[in-house]
């Protein structure tokens, strides 16, 4: 007989997965399995906090469309993953998260490092596994990573007592699939098809609602196709970014709290809204009792509980968003056959007078360094080719403004979560996985000091990121919000001054610039895209510039404050 | 309004606290919960009463559903089921009661199913308003405990 112990099984597994590295950090339990990957050739990297190794797996996700994998050791390194585990789940990503347990009869005991992980991340898993016998191993890792990527992905994780990974087991297990309760459906009613085919083609003011669902189905292509037969303006969610070219004329870019105000209008005024992959979340609707009181809605996600959850539906189609779009393209030309071609250009002709009459604008005659000046700097320098990472709030909403994304898996940023602290460890993610694209983390000064740590783990494994800190030394949403809702009562949003981050990032043996004109910015951002290694530029941005337009929390969102 | 939902679910340890921890999420307490295998050992059944609007119970059917041990979801339309509870009553009951009970036990078809010498306990299955209305009358021989097995309900025909 050939046997091998858990630990080595589950390395075994990954690689018939098709993993190519793990992100993650030791601890007592798992050192069976650190002790298998010491003789494997499976690339772990090692972060320097548990939350950086599942924002990493989430960011390495995102940017290849791969299942990512992190991995902690029981109780602080299993909880320290939550956060990461549940942004993954917020905005559908495919991660496998690998947990230490104590030993199976120490279970329930209260035992050192011990913490009920598959309890505590029920509600932010798409499924758990407590494993409980070796020999169930090698279907339980067969089985997390095709939940994670199929239907709506997202995380799942599984525990793995001590006494398991060292178990024996024969080598040549075989595991099979078996998930009797788990369908999900993929090819969307046709006659639901066919009805919203028609709805669009007699629509005389339809927008397509496009989200992080087609970005995650790969289906730009397939949505690119069919706006060029229906000829239909595209709105997209901060996730949806990058499935369909902003510099399109039919683009409108974002929608909701911080959308242009071209979309937010155009939602108002539409006639019909078809939304893909989307939520309909309460940051693009506003106040949902006043969102697109005009329009008929379709809405098509793989994931039935979407549908119906906020908005009314007329005609729901569940289904692959891949799929589903291709057969609209069909049914829709079908008709156009029959009916002739749809005409809408009253229509078009509205939506290019509203982004003539409503540019997104910053003043860009000021001597000091507006945001968005360096993001249209960085996306003119990068060619709008490089992979963005965002922190979270005004960085993530200045970049969702200025940048104008082409390409899908082109932005990472925590949508549902908001997840300070996220770019970082996502670019790191993204670039060990497109090494030959250039990874940006478009950073904040507070989002930054809660992952600052993961310097070293950039440093140590040549992952040359670009950070791209707005630095306005206050926690600037937060702030934001103070002094435009709570009369500029600046309670504990000022953190001027704390960090000197060219300083913190040498210390590392990363490189730092610090740039305070406006003149110097183009130069040192074509500086930090040479370096082959990883660099902090420090802009000393305008402090407190606001990030415009805004509809206010619990407004309509054709209700927009604007800058003067 | 209240709802009977009848979950059938892969007979594994954690999937019922999975099930009941999507309720408790969204504020909803369970009325009375069933659960055992079916015919098929690798399968269970979950009965689940609770009081809800419609919309939240749409809901959270899809939620349900969305659990990967989750095989089937079916809503019992109360008109068109037979549902069943059995609940064990432990009495009060001296020489001089015991007639009394038994004579009420008696009329409501329930069972004796110990005797003790200052307690019964009875069984009694049927509906609702069948075992409140025997709890109402034996209420004034003092109830020491009353348990109920939660509902269980099978479509007619």
């Amino acid at each position: 007989m050939n046997k091998i112990n858990g630990a080595q099984m589950l390395i075994k597994c990954l690689k018939d997965e098709g993993v190519e590295v793990i992100f993650g950090y030791p601890g007592g339990v798992v050192i069976p399995i650190y002790d298998a990957l010491f003789d494997s050739d499976m690339r772990h990297i090692l972060v320097r906090h548990e939350q950086g190794a599942a924002h990493a797996a989430d960011g390495y996700a995102r940017a290849t469309g791969k299942t990512g994998v992190c991995m902690a050791t029981s109780g602080p390194g299993a909880t320290n993953l939550i956060t990461g585990i549940a942004n993954a789940y917020m905005d559908s990503v495919p991660i496998v998260a690998i947990t230490g347990q104590v030993a199976s009869p120490m279970i329930g005991t209260d035992a050192f490092q011990e913490a009920d992980i598959t309890g505590i991340t029920a509600p932010i898993t798409k499924h758990n596994y407590l494993v409980k016998d070796v020999r169930d191993l090698p279907e339980i890792i067969k089985e997390a990573f095709h939940i994670a990527s199929t239907g709506r992905p997202g995380p799942v994780l599984i525990d793995i007592p001590v006494d398991v990974s060292k178990a024996m087991i024969e080598k040549n297990t075989k595991a099979k699939l078996n998930l009797p309760g788990y369908k999900p459906t993929l090819k969307g009613n046709q006659k639901q098809i066919k009805e919203a085919a028609a709805r669009i083609y007699n629509s005389s003011r339809p927008v397509m609602f496009a989200g992080g669902g087609i970005v995650s189905s790969n289906a730009s292509m397939e949505l690119r196709n069919f706006i060029k037969t229906a000829k239909i303006p595209v709105i997209t969610s901060l996730l949806g970014k990058g499935c369909f070219s902003e510099k399109e004329k039919l683009s409108l870019g974002m929608a909701g709290m911080h959308g242009t105000k071209y979309a937010n209008i155009a939602f108002t005024e539409a006639d019909l809204i078809i939304g893909i992959g989307v939520r309909f979340d309460d940051r693009v609707t506003g106040k949902l009792s006043e969102f697109a009181k005009n329009a008929r809605i379709i809405h098509i996600d793989i994931d039935p509980a979407e549908i119906g959850k906020n908005v009314n539906t007329d005609t729901p189609i569940v289904g692959d968003a891949k799929n589903v779009l291709a057969d609209l393209d069909k049914a829709y030309r079908e008709l156009e056959i029959k009916k002739g071609k749809a005409d809408k250009k009253s229509w078009h002709k509205r939506i290019a007078e509203l982004k003539e009459n409503n540019p997104l604008k910053y003043n860009g005659k000021s001597s000091r360094i507006k945001p968005g000046f360096v993001i249209e700097k960085i996306d003119e320098l990068t060619k709008g080719d490089a992979i963005i990472c965002t922190e979270v709030g005004q960085n993530q909403m200045w970049t969702a403004q200025y940048y104008k994304f082409t390409n899908p898996r082109t932005l990472i940023s925590s949508g549902g979560l908001g997840t300070m602290g996220f770019g970082l460890p996502a670019a790191i993610g993204a670039k060990i996985g497109m090494p030959d694209k250039t990874v940006i983390d478009i950073a904040g000064d507070g989002s930054i000091q809660m992952v600052s740590q993961e310097f070293a783990t950039a440093v140590a494994n040549k992952i040359p990121v670009k950070i791209m800190l707005l630095n306005n030394g206050y926690l600037g949403m937060v702030r934001q919000w103070q002094e435009l809702f709570w009369d500029k009562r600046y309670s504990q949003t000022c953190i001027y001054n704390c960090v000197d981050f060219v300083k913190l990032v040498e210390a590392y043996g990363g490189v730092g610039i610090r740039v305070s004109k406006k003149d110097e910015v183009e130069g040192a951002i074509s500086k930090a895209l040479e370096i082959n290694n990883l660099v902090l530029i420090d802009f000393q941005i305008d402090r407190e510039e606001n990030v415009y337009p805004m509809v206010a929390p619990g407004s309509s969102i054709d209700n927009m404050l604007e800058s003067e | 309004m209240k709802h009977i939902i009848s979950v059938m679910v892969e007979n594994k340890s954690g999937v019922l606290a999975k099930v009941a921890g999507l309720f408790s999420r969204r504020g909803f307490n369970i009325d009375s919960l069933a659960v055992g295998p079916t015919d098929d050992n690798a399968i269970s059944r979950i009965t689940i009463v609770v009081n809800a609007e419609n919309h939240s119970i749409e809901q959270i059917t899809k939620q349900l559903y969305k659990l990967i041990n989750v095989i089937k979801i079916q809503e019992l339309d109360p008109s068109n089921i037979v549902e069943r509870e059995l609940v064990l009553i432990k009495v009060s009951a001296d020489s001089k009661s015991r007639p009394e009970i038994l004579e009420i036990v008696n009329i409501f078809r329930a069972n004796i199913v110990d005797v003790g010498k200052k307690t019964l306990v009875l069984e009694i299955t049927g509906s609702n308003r069948k075992v409140k209305a025997l709890e109402d009358l034996l209420k004034p021989f003092g109830i020491l405990e009353l348990v109920r097995t939660g509902k269980v309900a099978c479509m007619r025909g």
